[in-house]
């Protein structure tokens, strides 16, 4: 890790449409570990962010706890954040979300966060479809405890401490699609060129986005043994469909070869590209999807990219019918029914 | 025998089996007392359970307006073959035991000190009707009839107030008179003269109000601008979360689009629910949510996040029966300590006691302005009797003057004059209440991060001992100037010589203050002062300090309310009294001069062990 990050920028450095610099997006400096795969999820997020030319305060950053729920802090120095209780990350998202519907609210969280003490609460955010991005860096160990195996840890693994993880694995991506989640997403920290398009997608997703990162533990998992490892990772990665991410007319394209494409449009206008392999479902159906992740595990590959989408999605506040003006605004005028209602009230107990 | 001969001054006990419809009923007689004009207290005394378990449902008639528990039944209506025994031997000498004699008493019941009062309610009702579970309910308005006519109400403010009741479904209205008539006219034929007691039409209860304190703190909170409400279902707080719901629907809808102006958000346990209020106190809006102990016990991380992140939240504890699960559905007065200092480490909340309806209507209100004045949680403590019982109370009213204080939140435009650098955690007015910023309000200034770690005054995490220290420090200076804006505590002097005074809070209140009537009468006088609030003031500090001996009255073991002014007013040894029931009906003015003879005695008599001036009357 560094502890100083130069002040100076370029003066001819690039703007967005707002005129911000990448620097109106960055945080504090991470005190991760060097390495940690969570720094480059932190670079794509704030990326996403300044080249989606999003107003910074606009952003409502919401995390729980663990290395993960740490890393707020490193992005978007210029938006509120709340660092809450263990686990309890989306149920002060759901409240946020609640008090305010204009911003936009990216939860981000770990798996042990998510996985364990979090997941009745990330199974009922999801259920509920809270516009939000929902992030989990998922390195399948508990970092700030050092290094205990998580709930998303894969039978067999083996950390750095050496014993094989003795349980069946949670998969944090097929229990999204299966709670209702209409966007859904694996990505890697080690490839920033399908994240970064992913992230994009899932903040012009409206309602709940859930994005899981392999993100791996430099200091207690990410030993070659470790199914979370860098070089595990890299060789079992299994891209499905691949897709591009186009925001404002403005094309940003994915790596990988691809043959016939579908172009799906999502609710504030960008669309996705997908690039259907020969050999794979549509990722817009429920069941294949679901399918695919469980075909990918059988041959011990990690399926990454957008596994699940379904872009007409109802989020909490249409279900909920709540007014358009955000309810923080609202005033006596709105809330208040005033005394002559009371006494109508107390008039029809007698 | 000498019958109980008495006007608007006696207690009815009905006893039934629960899922038979009869608590409506029962409520129907409750309502024509208090039509008539005669203050009236019903209190349903109900199983954890849907249908088949007793249930009894209490209705104290009072013109004097003394409306807590009196302990015994003047009256029983015995409809629940399951506790006919019971509900036999509890009626006082000289009373009367009505029940359905379409099957006789068994052997045994052969009490020469009542007056028993046989009707065959279930032939009745089944000569009449034919449709099972009409034959089920209609059994229940027979006896009301019945008792119309014994009490002397008469037939008439009965039937007016099913028609009330079925304004707007008049077909449903018909049966219901055919079934008062029935009951009344077999009392009139076969039971002219057998009861001494009756009601008569009264002006005791002028403009008072007959309700429920959940509905009341409902109203309070949509008055005050909730608009989001986080909940689970627990009993006895449910119906909170219910009325707020029922009255958002009907008061908080946008007239041009239909939209709602609340959400009300059924969470998955009470954790979430909790933090969807601070989620949401925390972004602007009001929030609240209801619970009872169980949820305060879930509850208890979150509510040390909102105190030391300093985010306003209400919380709404309608205290039942513990420990654990405990008994669901009685009431209590136990969650004192769990909740002034809810969460680990050294965190203290801010506790409302209201004792009526009204009280619960006006400090739910009131609790809003102070949950953001102060930028902490703040936490209503009802209970079962109070929150789910109806009760009579003054007729609520609102200010249309009033405006919400919102406390010390920087809008982006007075970001933009600040000169200083601003810090979430600065306490620039010196009242330990710092001025917060909401997301979205400025471009480049006020941004920073929420967290239950240990912060600095600029919200960075710290792990610097001083920086800790001052923050913790600057919270006891809020927790003083909270002690200055919370609701003052009501004192009533009745002993001039301050010998001896008497403190109780919320619920207790009704039977408290009956129980000092009744003492003054006998010749002991004791003051009285109704602690409203947690914080303590120093006006409780006094009333203590000045008097010789202070009877803590409340529903609980262990005298939890004398506890937390033992640690935190420094009381002397043995200057507190101990009056306590905890047996999960409301305390009644019996019990509690009782305690306070026996403690007297005891006094006076040291030989008398201690112990006995903690006996109780379990009835």
């Amino acid at each position: 890790m560094s502890y100083v990050r130069p002040t100076f920028r370029h003066p001819d450095s690039q703007k967005n449409k707002l005129g911000y610099s990448r620097k109106a997006y960055e945080g504090a400096i991470s005190t991760l570990c060097a390495g940690c795969g969570h720094d480059s999820i932190v670079s794509s997020i704030i990326t996403a962010f300044f080249e989606m030319s999003i107003e910074p305060h606009k952003v409502v950053k919401l995390s729980g706890i663990g290395c993960s729920s740490k890393t707020p802090a490193y992005f978007l120095g210029r938006s509120h954040g709340f660092n809450s209780v263990h686990g309890r990350m989306p149920s002060v998202a759901t409240g946020a979300n609640m008090a305010n519907k204009d911003l936009v609210y990216l939860g981000v969280s770990g798996d042990g966060d998510t996985a364990s003490i979090g997941m009745g609460q990330f199974a009922h955010v999801v259920r509920r479809n809270l516009n939000m991005i929902y992030v989990v860096m998922n390195n399948g160990c508990y970092g700030l405890t050092k290094g205990q195996d998580s709930a998303t840890a894969d039978k067999g693994s083996k950390s750095r401490k050496g014993a094989p993880v003795s349980f069946e694995s949670i998969d944090l991506c097929e229990l999204a699609i299966l709670m209702g989640a209409d966007f859904v997403g694996r990505g890697f920290s080690g490839d920033k060129k399908q994240l970064l398009p992913m992230l994009k997608a899932a903040i012009s997703h409206k309602g709940m986005a859930f994005v899981d990162v392999i993100s791996p533990c430099v200091t207690f998992n990410n030993a070659p043994t470790s199914t979370k490892s860098y070089s595990w990772v890299r060789d079992h990665m299994e891209a499905t469909s691949t897709f591009d991410f186009i925001p404002m007319q403005q094309e940003i394209l994915t790596e990988y070869d691809h043959g016939s494409s579908i172009p799906v449009p999502l609710h504030d206008g960008s669309i996705i590209t997908l690039h259907k392999r020969e050999d794979k479902e549509v990722i817009t159906n429920k069941k294949d999807a679901i399918a695919s992740l469980e075909e990918a595990k059988v041959k011990d590959h990690i399926l990454t990219g957008i596994l699940y989408l379904k872009p007409d999605s109802e989020d909490f506040h249409d279900i909920n019918q709540t007014t358009d003006t955000p309810l923080s605004q609202l005033t006596e005028k709105e809330l208040c029914p005033g005394n002559e209602v009371l006494q109508a009230f107390n008039e029809s107990l007698r | 025998m000498k019958r109980i001969e008495r006007t608007n001054d006696f207690v009815v006990r009905f006893a039934n089996v629960n899922g038979s419809g009869s608590a409506s009923a029962n409520n129907l007689f409750a309502k024509v007392v208090y039509r008539l004009g005669v203050p009236v207290s019903p209190k349903n005394v109900f199983p954890s359970n849907i249908q088949g378990l007793p249930t009894w449902y209490e209705v104290r008639i009072s013109d004097k307006g003394y409306l807590g528990r009196r302990g015994g039944a003047d009256f029983i209506i015995a409809v629940n073959g399951q506790t006919l025994r019971d509900d036999y031997d509890m009626v006082q000498p000289g009373g009367y035991f009505l029940y359905d004699s379409t099957r006789d008493l068994p052997p045994g019941f052969d009490r020469d000190d009542i007056t028993v009062i046989d009707i065959p309610l279930t032939q009745l009702c089944n000569d009449e009707f034919s449709d099972n579970r009409m034959r089920q309910l209609m059994k229940n308005i027979i006896y009301i009839g019945a008792i119309a006519y014994l009490l002397d109400i008469g037939l008439e403010p009965v039937s007016d107030s099913v028609t009330k009741q079925f304004a707007k479904k008049p077909k449903l209205a018909e049966p219901n008179i055919r079934a008062l008539e029935i009951g009344y006219q077999y009392a009139e034929k076969n039971h002219s003269d057998a009861c001494g007691l009756s009601i008569e039409p009264s002006a005791a209860v002028g403009d008072r109000i007959l309700i429920d304190g959940n509905s009341g703190a409902a109203l309070g909170a949509l008055f005050a601008g909730a608009t989001v409400v986080g909940w689970y279902p627990i009993t006895p707080s449910t119906s909170v979360v219910e009325a707020f719901e029922r009255f958002a629907s009907r008061y908080r809808i946008d007239p041009e689009t239909g939209k709602k102006n609340y959400a009300a958000i059924q969470a998955e346990d009470e954790l979430a629910a909790i933090g969807i209020g601070i989620g949401a106190g925390w972004n602007g809006a009001r929030a609240f949510t209801a619970t009872s102990g169980p949820g305060i016990s879930l509850m208890s991380e979150f509510l040390g996040l909102a105190y030391f992140t300093e985010i306003p939240v209400v919380v709404i504890n309608v205290q039942r029966s513990g420990p654990s699960t405990g008994m669901p559905t009685r009431t209590q007065q136990s969650d004192l300590l769990a909740c002034a200092y809810a969460s680990h480490g050294d965190t203290r909340n801010v506790l409302l006691f209201p004792s009526d309806p009204l009280e619960c209507f006006e400090m739910t209100a009131d609790a809003f302005d102070l949950a953001d004045r102060l930028q902490t949680p703040v936490i209503v403590m009802s209970d079962l009797d109070l929150g789910m019982n109806d009760h009579l109370c003054a007729p609520f009213s609102w200010d249309d003057q009033r405006r919400y204080d919102r406390g010390k939140v920087l809008s982006g435009e007075e970001l933009d004059k600040i000169e200083k650098k601003w810090g979430r955690y600065l306490d620039i007015d010196k009242d330990g209440i710092c001025y917060r910023t909401l997301p979205g309000a400025h471009p480049e200034k006020g941004a920073y991060t929420t967290r239950g770690t240990s912060h600095n005054e600029y919200a960075a995490y710290t792990e610097g001992s001083a920086a800790y220290e001052r923050s913790m420090n600057r919270l006891m200076i809020k927790w003083e100037t909270a002690r200055r804006l919370v609701p003052m505590p009501e004192i009533d002097i009745r002993d001039k010589n301050k010998k001896l005074g008497a403190l109780y809070f919320g619920s207790t209140a009704a039977s408290a203050v009956e129980a000092l009537d009744r003492l003054e009468e006998s010749g002991i006088p004791i003051s009285s002062m109704r602690v409203r609030a947690f914080p303590f003031q120093a006006e409780i500090f006094d009333f203590i300090a000045e008097h010789e001996l202070v009877f803590v009255i409340e529903q609980n073991r262990d005298s939890q309310m004398e506890i937390l002014l033992a640690g935190e007013c420094q009381v002397a040894p043995g200057k507190m009294v101990r009056v306590t029931n905890f047996n999960g009906l409301a305390i009644t003015a019996r019990m509690i001069t009782n305690q306070v003879h026996t403690a007297l005695l005891a006094k006076e008599k040291p030989f008398i062990s201690q112990i006995s001036a903690v006996q109780k009357e379990t009835s």
